[in-house]
Parts: structure tokens; C-alpha cells; sequence
């Protein structure tokens, strides 16, 4: 099947690529940064060279954040399209409790105060810090978070059930949502300090706790967003 | 040789018969690791990409055979008037399980699995960037395959077909459980999408051999690396559709309510909005496969690698702008719908340029027409007329008389049966050899191909035909007395399109059968095609570490360019021949690298997938379920946590006598 | 910050090059002033909602919410110091979140009425 002779040259087959692909590469020169242990592994990532010269792990990461902003814009969305939509049962003027929603957006924007503190305090390898901020940063997710079932119980008690009305439905989904990520987050940073303290953390700590961190600072950015689209703003 | 293998194929303790583990003494999970290289569990906990590509591919193969039946059932129904093979009630759900199948459990993750092959070898890497996500990936897309299936014997499947219009499917339109495991089951599926896009695309960004810029990257990982692009970013879209979806149903929310004063058309763009995206998600792999057979079997390089390229991405980019045209006959408004119309027009602009990339590189070569190829031309031919009756729809006037007939049924399944999939079988015959050291028979090949191409004309041709005539989509039987007269017969047309499904199964089977029956032919020789990339600088089927040593890539199709060299002659320059790949290969096995670490084999990501589907049935039957499931998830993930993803050094031998670690797993 | 600044970051083959692995930090004084900021931002919103401002409402609070979300984004996580790749992920999201559920909102005429 194979020809000896074919009739292309080489230049038009390396057009395509960039125009100094012809050079070739300098072998030492790329050899030091590909050590000999090389292994396929993503969680090791701090000890090995990749192409770009970051880290696997947070490449996932800010892209699994680039994929989440389109999640939660498609439940804002319904939201704002519903949030006029409660005929006959309670709707945000009568239900909103503005200072309550304020002092936990507050909350929850000083835990990301913390957060950042725990990850200088990672990158400084000072464990006690770092446990000390992150505990802090779930507490205070958990301030926010119990701040929340008391919203939805006392909104409950006012007759807007989940299945209410088209605002309540979507009201509920969309904030249950970055409820449920808040609360996974708090599980993560307790799962973290545990981990810590036993020193049992695979791979770079400093990474964890940065990787953490970067989920914990993005459910407090759609916070931002949904505190004014949903609460400040009148329907 | 002084490579190191993981997993051993050799016991790396003689003598002893039964399997051995050693205990890695600083052991961070809950069980030992699993280490071994054979049997059921060497495939079970594996997290090589090859053995999960083949097992995508495989599974996803079966489920194309179940969606095949389901067409054919459909095909026998609409055979001949009044038939009465199938009740209207199975027939919803036929052909709403029959697109769902083919789409989410056939080729999405049949193009994952030649991703999940090809990707390391092409950039030259040892394996994936997260290896363990990648058979967690595979397991949701297995658990949820089946357990949307499932749904066939607990009261039947889904029913409002594949796009599940509201407020069609809510419960009072679809009383059974049948969407209830749709909406549930696509979740599960689209977990599997999410974490193997988030794997490839750190993969192809960060793992590419030293010299490969991404402009010398092969075109099929390009094709791969935007089609993950667009699954981490559509993907979530319909997962907050499905959500809404489940939450209107199990849970009595309002989205979808029209009494309360629902939109349905929320659930149209949020669809859509995931839904054309998809299409390119279901294509553009195949196009990828067909820019690395085309130029192989034409003896040329691929004619503007770059302009293929930039195509591939402005398909990418663009096709998140013309969702709409899907809902023209929605009443969007006059503005809407001359935006989406234009912007329908202009994606067809970088799929002319693929297509006149294609001619250009068969142009002038020398063709070689093996069972690759010849799919690989089939793909250029049917997706163009599918592609031109596409633009067809893009013109809304035309669009508001074809919406919903059988016109819209032939043109998509002429870019996804003559597009994508003819590209999938170019794929399987050209890399066979690659994965399973086997050549296909050629004759069986050909047999394969022309039965299929008969096959997907006749039966797809003629739904244009009844299609302008007026015959709507998902219409389950059609009396005698209106199928009309001479050339336009309802019935006639039908027929042939009932007879064509079947040469096209037929085909499938002469497939099925090529595989079986080469399964023990000789060993396929190391580059059977002269092919350009570096897949091919391997053994076939490549070593567990792919690569003995990391290759330096210095040029596009550098495996190519390893293999010739230009020389002067009387008549100009040409290329010859100067190492053959089996030069190549000793080369590398001379020079091989001495300790190479592979990802260790793991539990947890198939007991976490193992934990999603028990938490959907729990969602559906019992809430405690559920909690049970999603307790298996929680432990799941802490032990995946705690694990480190390449197993301690204690799990190797012990030192050696000179203190320098053994390099080989002590494993069975 | 041009596209093709990125893409050659994008394809350097050895790495290392970008400063951005470094870990570059602020002192915690820094984070503790830009949180405080974010504080008195916040303290402003909540101010509005209790004025009346008229048609001027609507757009201050929408440009003080992107100035929180971009000051979390840059600072917070970093994203302003790190590589241009990780923007690029991100923001690529988030563009086209807003684009393409702005467009679907439009074809609601949502933005009729207000």
C-alpha cells in the first residue's frame, strides 16, 4: 500500500502550519522541562510540565465555572421571566425582607474575605492559619445558608408554597440551587480542614485549598448578581 | 527492555497462582487499590483512556443496534397504510426513544470514545489529563443509558418525542413514568458529557508533546477539542431544562403550566438554545475523522489545514447564535425571526469551506479507494444535500411549510445518518488496525458501504418527496384514501423508504459481521495506510503507556514527515520514503525511557456512577432511595478524594539491593 | 488583552515562561481594603433601594452589581493576575450566558415593558 514516491512537497503540507514550524526544536532545551517520570496524572499536576505551563486542576476548574455561569444564567432567567407571574398569591413587595437578605449577602461576601485569607495562608504553608480561615469561611457559609431555610420558612408560612405559583416555582429553584452549591461548598471546607489536620491531602495543599477557594468566590459572585436581580430590583 | 508497564501483562511474582495484592502501606482510601491487569476487573476499575475508548465505543455500538431496531419497528408501521403493527402509544414511544438513543447513547458518546482513543495518541501524551473523571464519565454514560432503557419495562418509555415539548409531557399529557426517566436519565448522560469534555479540553490544552503548537495539532483533535467546547457549555443549559422538567412533574412546580401562565416557549429556547449546539456536538467529531482519511487515502495533505480549522471553530462560535430557527413556526415575531434566519444562513458559509477543503485535497491526489475513504467521500456527498436542504429551512417562509413534515426528517438524517455517521464508520475502518491490530476485510468493507449508502438514500430520499407532499412528522398510520395519486403516492414512496431502512440494516449487519469475522485474522501490519499522525508511531494496539519515549514534534503530520524526506531528483524535488515505521518503532524502543508512571486503576469512579442512577429511581419510587444513593455519591467522592491518582511508591516492589525502587507494579 | 496575545500564550510548547504559575500575592491588608470596599458597595445598593431615584435605579444598581462581580472575579480569585487562559475560559461562560439568555428574553420582549 505504501509508496516510496509521492508527488506533494513538504512545503505544502507545512503551510498550514504556524510559520515557524519548519524549526525544528532544540532538543535539550525542551528535554529539561519533560523529566523522565512522566505519568498521565491530572492530581500531580504541581510536579509535572504541561504544555501551557499550568495546572490541569485549575484549567477543570475555571472551566467547570465557565460551564456553571451558563447553569445558573438559565435559572435567572426563568426567574425574571416568571418573577410577575403570581396571580392571587404572594409576590416579591409583599414577601421581601430586605435587611434580613442584606446582612446575609454581607455574610456571604465576607466569606470570601476569609476564603482569600485562607489561601494566603496555604500558599505561606501555615496549616493552623489555614484551617483556622477556612472553618471560619464555612461557618459563615452556614450563617448564610441557615439564613436561607429561615427566608424560605417564614415565605412558606406567608402561603408561597414551591408549587404556588409560576414566581414561587422558579423563586425556590433558582435560589434552593445556589443554596445546594453553598452547602456543597461548606461540605468541601470542612472536608478540608479534616483532611489538613490529619495531613492527608493528595497532591499540592496549597492547590486544594486555591481550587476551594475559586468555587467558594463564584457561588458568592452569582450571589451578587442574584442579590440585585432578584431583591433589589422591583418586579 | 527496560520499560515499565502498568499493569504488568506478566505476574511480576512467579510462581504464585492466585492474585496478589501488595497493601501500599501508606494507603490514603478506605480499600486497597485495585492493581490487577486482567480479567473483568482489569476492565471495571481501569482508567486507561484506550480501554475506556473502546469501552465507549462498544457500548455505544449496542445501543446504535437498539435505536436501529426501534427505526426499523417505526419503518415496518409506516410500511403500508392503516397499518396496525404498533398501537399509537408504543409508537411515541418508539420514535421518541429512537432519537433520544441514537443521539445521547450512540453517537455523543461513540465520538467521546474516538476522543478518548485517538486525542493522547495524536498529541502524544501518555494518557488523559484526569484519567479517573474519565471512567467516572463512562460509567455515568453507561448507568444512564440503561437506565433510561429501564424505563421500557416499568410502564413504558418516553413519549413526547426527543425534543419533549411542553406542555406535551407534563403529567396529564404523559401520565407514565416515561419522561420522568428521560429527564432523569439525559442527566445522568450529560454528567458523563461535562466531566469527559472538562478532561479533554484540559488534555488537548495541557498535555501535548514538546514542538506541538496547536497549529500542528492533527485535525481530528481539533474537531474534538471544539465539539468539547460546546458540550461544557451547552450541556448545562439542558440540565437546567431537565431540571425544570423534573421539578414540573415529580415535584408539581409551575414552569410548564399554561393555566398558571406558563411560557411554553421557555422551554423551546432552553432547549434549543442546548439543542443546536448539539448538532455541531454530533458532526463536527465525523468532519474531524474525514480531514485525517481524506488526505491519507489521496496521498496529499489536507488542502488549508488552517482554513478547515478556523471553520471547525467558527462553526463552533456561530452555532450558538441560530437556536431559533428550530422554532420559526413559534410565533417568535418578524424580528427574531429574520435575525435567526440570517444567522442560519451565514453557518452554512465555514461548512461550504470544510466541504471545498475536502474536494481540494482529493484533488490531483493519488486516491486510494479502501472502505475509509469511500465512507469519508459518502459523508462529503449526503451531508451536502442534506446541508442544501438545511439552507432550505433557514429561509423562514420555506421553513413555516416544511416545520414538522417529513422534509425536516430527511434533511437531518441526511447530515446525521449520511453525515455523522458515515463519518463514525470511516473512523472505525481506518483506525481498526490501530485499536485491535486486525485489518477489516476490504470485501466485507465494500459490501458494508454500498449496502448502506442504497440503504440511506432510499430510505431518506424519498422523505423529501413526502415530506413537500405534506406527510407530518410522527404521524403513526395513514389511511389508504389519502395518499394520493402517480408519481407523489404516499404509499409507493413509503414503501421504498421501508425497503431502503432495511438494506441499511443489512448493511449494519455486514458490519457487525466483518467484525466478527476478522476478530482472529492475521495481526494488521504497524502503518497499514501510510498514515500522517502520530497514533501510528506505536505499536498496534499501543502499549499501555502509548509511547516508549515522548516524541518531539516538529511539523504538522509529523509522523509524515518522519517517514519522507524531500530529495532531489531530475525532475524536482520529491518526496521519498527514507524510514519505514517499523525503523521508526526500534528507534524509539532503543532509546526508551527507564521509569514511567502510569495512572493507578481505581474503585470510586464507577461506585460514585453506581450511586446516580439509585438516586433516580429513588426520585421516581421512594424518596429514601434517593438518600441512599446519594450517600454512595457522598462516600464516593471523599474516598476518590483521598486517593492519590498515581498509586504511592509502596505499591511498587520494594527497593532494590542499590536503593534505587524496582520499576515494576507488583501486581498480577 | 487582544485574542492574538492570547493565542500565542496559548501555544507556547514549553511553558514555564508565563509569570503566572508564580504565586504572586497581595498582602492581606489588601484583601481586607478590597473587602472593605465591596462592604461599602454593597451598604450603597441596599442605600438605593431605600431612595428613590427614579430612572436613574435601575442602571446604578446594575453597574455597581458588575462592579462587585468584577471586582470578586480580578481580585479574590485572582483572575486579573493569573494567565490570560484561565479569562478566557471563564469569561468566554460567562459572554455567553449573557448572550445568548438576553436573546432568548428579548424574543419574550421582556425588555418591552420596563
Amino acid at each position: 500500500m505504501s509508496e516510496a514516491i509521492i508527488t506533494d512537497t513538504p512545503d505544502a503540507d507545512r503551510s498550514g502550519a504556524d510559520s515557524g514550524a519548519v524549526v525544528p526544536v532544540a532538543d535539550e532545551d525542551v528535554v529539561v522541562d519533560h523529566p523522565v517520570d512522566e505519568h498521565g496524572a491530572g492530581d500531580h499536576a504541581a510536579h509535572m510540565v504541561t504544555s501551557t505551563g499550568l495546572s490541569n486542576n485549575k484549567l477543570a476548574m475555571w472551566l467547570f465555572l465557565g460551564s456553571e455561569c451558563l447553569l445558573f444564567g438559565g435559572l435567572i432567567s426563568t426567574y425574571m421571566l416568571y418573577r410577575g407571574r403570581h396571580t392571587g398569591s404572594p409576590g416579591p413587595a409583599q414577601l421581601w425582607d430586605i435587611p434580613l437578605t442584606s446582612v446575609s449577602s454581607f455574610v456571604l461576601l465576607m466569606s470570601s474575605l476569609t476564603m482569600v485569607l485562607a489561601v494566603s495562608a496555604a500558599q505561606q504553608r501555615d496549616d493552623r492559619l489555614t484551617t483556622l480561615w477556612l472553618s471560619v469561611t464555612a461557618l459563615l457559609g452556614a450563617t448564610f445558608v441557615g439564613a436561607q431555610v429561615y427566608e424560605f420558612t417564614s415565605f412558606y408560612h406567608e402561603g408561597l408554597g414551591f408549587t404556588t405559583s409560576l414566581f414561587s416555582s422558579s423563586f425556590y429553584t433558582l435560589t434552593g440551587f445556589h443554596g445546594i452549591h453553598v452547602t456543597i461548598g461548606i461540605i468541601m471546607l470542612m472536608a478540608l480542614v479534616g483532611i489538613i489536620s490529619r495531613s492527608k491531602v493528595p497532591g499540592d495543599k496549597a492547590e486544594v485549598v486555591e481550587l476551594i477557594g475559586l468555587y467558594w468566590h463564584f457561588v458568592d459572585i452569582v450571589w451578587i448578581v442574584i442579590f440585585t436581580l432578584v431583591y433589589l430590583i422591583p418586579a | 527492555m527496560a520499560i515499565i508497564e502498568r499493569p504488568s501483562t506478566v505476574p511480576a511474582i512467579a510462581g504464585g497462582d492466585a492474585p496478589q495484592f501488595v497493601s501500599p502501606a501508606s494507603s490514603y482510601g478506605v480499600f486497597r487499590r485495585p492493581v490487577n491487569s486482567t480479567g473483568w476487573r482489569s476492565w471495571v476499575f481501569t482508567v486507561d483512556h484506550k480501554r475506556l475508548g473502546i469501552m465507549y465505543g462498544a457500548t455505544a455500538l449496542f445501543f446504535f443496534l437498539i435505536g436501529g431496531v426501534e427505526a426499523l419497528l417505526i419503518r415496518t408501521q409506516l410500511a403500508a397504510p392503516d397499518n396496525t403493527v404498533l398501537s399509537a402509544s408504543l409508537y411515541n414511544q418508539l420514535f421518541t426513544m429512537h432519537a433520544t438513543t441514537m443521539i445521547f447513547l450512540f453517537v455523543m458518546p461513540v465520538t467521546t470514545g474516538f476522543a478518548n482513543y485517538l486525542v493522547p495518541l495524536q498529541i502524544g501524551a501518555r494518557d488523559v489529563a484526569f484519567p479517573r473523571l474519565n471512567a467516572f464519565g463512562y460509567w455515568c454514560f453507561l448507568f444512564g443509558g440503561i437506565f433510561l432503557n429501564t424505563s421500557w419495562f416499568l410502564g413504558g418509555a418516553a413519549d413526547g418525542g426527543w425534543f419533549m415539548y411542553q406542555p406535551n409531557a407534563n403529567a396529564l399529557f404523559s401520565p407514565t413514568h416515561g419522561v420522568d426517566f428521560w429527564s432523569l436519565g439525559l442527566q445522568i448522560t450529560g454528567i458523563a458529557s461535562i466531566t469527559g469534555a472538562l478532561n479533554l479540553i484540559v488534555t488537548i490544552l495541557n498535555m501535548r508533546a514538546p514542538g506541538m503548537t496547536l497549529m500542528k495539532m492533527p485535525i481530528f483533535t481539533w474537531m474534538a477539542l471544539v465539539t468539547q467546547f460546546l458540550l461544557v457549555f451547552a450541556i448545562p443549559v439542558i440540565t437546567v431544562a431537565l431540571f425544570l422538567l423534573m421539578f414540573q412533574r415529580v415535584f408539581g412546580a409551575q414552569f410548564f403550566n399554561v393555566d398558571a401562565g406558563a411560557d411554553p416557549l421557555l422551554w423551546q429556547h432552553l432547549f434549543w438554545i442546548f439543542g443546536h449546539p448539539e448538532v455541531y456536538i454530533l458532526i463536527l467529531p465525523s468532519f474531524g475523522i474525514v480531514s485525517e482519511v481524506l488526505p491519507v487515502f489521496s496521498r496529499k495533505p489536507l488542502f488549508g489545514y488552517k482554513f478547515v480549522v478556523f471553520s471547525g471553530a467558527a462553526i463552533g462560535f456561530v452555532g450558538w447564535g441560530v437556536w431559533a430557527h428550530h422554532m420559526f413556526a413559534s410565533g417568535l415575531g418578524p424580528v427574531s425571526v429574520a435575525v435567526f434566519s440570517v444567522s442560519t444562513m451565514l453557518i452554512a458559509i465555514p461548512t461550504g469551506v470544510k466541504i471545498v477543503n475536502w474536494v481540494l485535497t482529493m484533488w490531483g491526489g493519488k486516491l486510494h479507494f479502501t472502505t475509509a475513504m469511500l465512507f469519508a467521500i459518502g459523508l462529503i456527498a449526503q451531508f451536502t444535500i442534506g446541508g442544501l436542504s438545511g439552507v432550505t429551512h433557514s429561509v423562514s417562509p420555506s421553513d413555516t411549510q416544511q416545520t414538522d413534515t417529513y422534509y425536516i426528517v430527511a434533511h437531518f438524517h441526511y447530515v446525521l445518518f449520511g453525515g455523522a455517521v458515515f463519518g463514525l464508520f470511516a473512523g472505525f475502518y481506518y483506525w481498526w488496525p490501530k485499536v485491535f491490530g486486525k485489518m477489516l476485510s476490504e470485501t466485507l468493507g465494500k459490501w458494508n458501504f454500498w449496502l448502506m449508502v442504497i440503504g440511506m438514500n432510499l430510505t431518506f430520499g424519498p422523505m423529501h418527496i413526502l415530506g413537500l407532499q405534506g406527510q407530518p412528522r410522527r404521524m403513526v398510520v395513514y389511511p389508504e384514501n389519502l395518499t394520493g395519486e402517480g408519481f407523489f403516492n404516499l404509499h409507493f414512496w413509503n414503501t421504498a423508504a421501508t425497503v431502503g431502512s432495511y438494506l441499511l440494516a443489512l448493511g449494519v449487519l455486514v458490519f457487525v459481521y466483518n467484525v466478527w469475522h476478522t476478530r482472529k485474522g492475521a495481526p494488521a501490519p504497524l502503518d497499514p495506510w501510510d498514515a500522517r499522525s502520530l497514533e501510528w508511531l506505536t505499536t498496534s494496539p499501543p502499549k499501555v503507556h502509548n509511547f516508549d519515549v515522548i516524541p518531539h514534534v516538529h511539523a504538522l503530520d509529523e509522523f509524515f514527515h518522519l517517514k519522507y524526506e524531500e530529495v532531489d531528483t531530475d525532475t524536482g524535488p520529491r518526496l521519498v520514503k527514507v524510514r519505514t515505521a517499523e525503523e521508526l518503532l526500534t528507534e524509539q524502543e532503543t532509546n526508551a525511557d527507564k521509569h514511567i508512571h502510569m495512572p493507578s486503576p481505581s474503585y470510586w469512579p464507577i461506585v460514585l456512577a453506581a450511586g446516580l442512577p439509585i438516586m433516580a429511581y429513588g426520585i421516581i419510587y421512594n424518596h429514601l432511595l434517593t438518600v441512599i444513593g446519594g450517600a454512595i455519591v457522598l462516600m464516593g467522592a471523599f474516598a476518590w478524594a483521598l486517593e492519590p491518582s498515581v498509586a504511592d511508591d509502596s505499591d511498587y516492589d520494594p527497593p532494590a539491593a542499590g536503593g534505587e525502587p524496582s520499576q515494576e507494579l507488583v501486581s498480577v | 488583552m487582544t485574542t492574538t496575545e492570547r493565542h500565542t500564550d496559548h501555544s507556547a510548547p514549553t511553558g514555564h515562561a508565563s509569570p503566572d504559575d508564580v504565586h504572586e500575592h497581595k498582602p492581606n491588608s489588601f484583601y481586607i481594603k478590597v473587602a472593605a470596599a465591596l462592604a461599602i458597595v454593597t451598604g450603597v445598593e441596599v442605600g438605593l433601594y431605600y431612595l428613590d431615584l427614579g430612572k436613574l435605579f435601575l442602571p446604578t444598581l446594575l453597574v455597581l452589581m458588575v462592579v462587585k462581580f468584577v471586582t470578586v472575579v480580578s481580585l479574590f480569585m485572582h483572575l486579573r493576575f493569573d494567565n490570560r487562559i484561565f479569562s478566557w475560559l471563564f469569561y468566554s461562560g460567562l459572554f455567553l450566558a449573557v448572550f445568548v439568555y438576553l436573546a432568548a428574553l428579548m424574543t419574550f420582549r421582556f425588555f418591552d415593558g420596563s
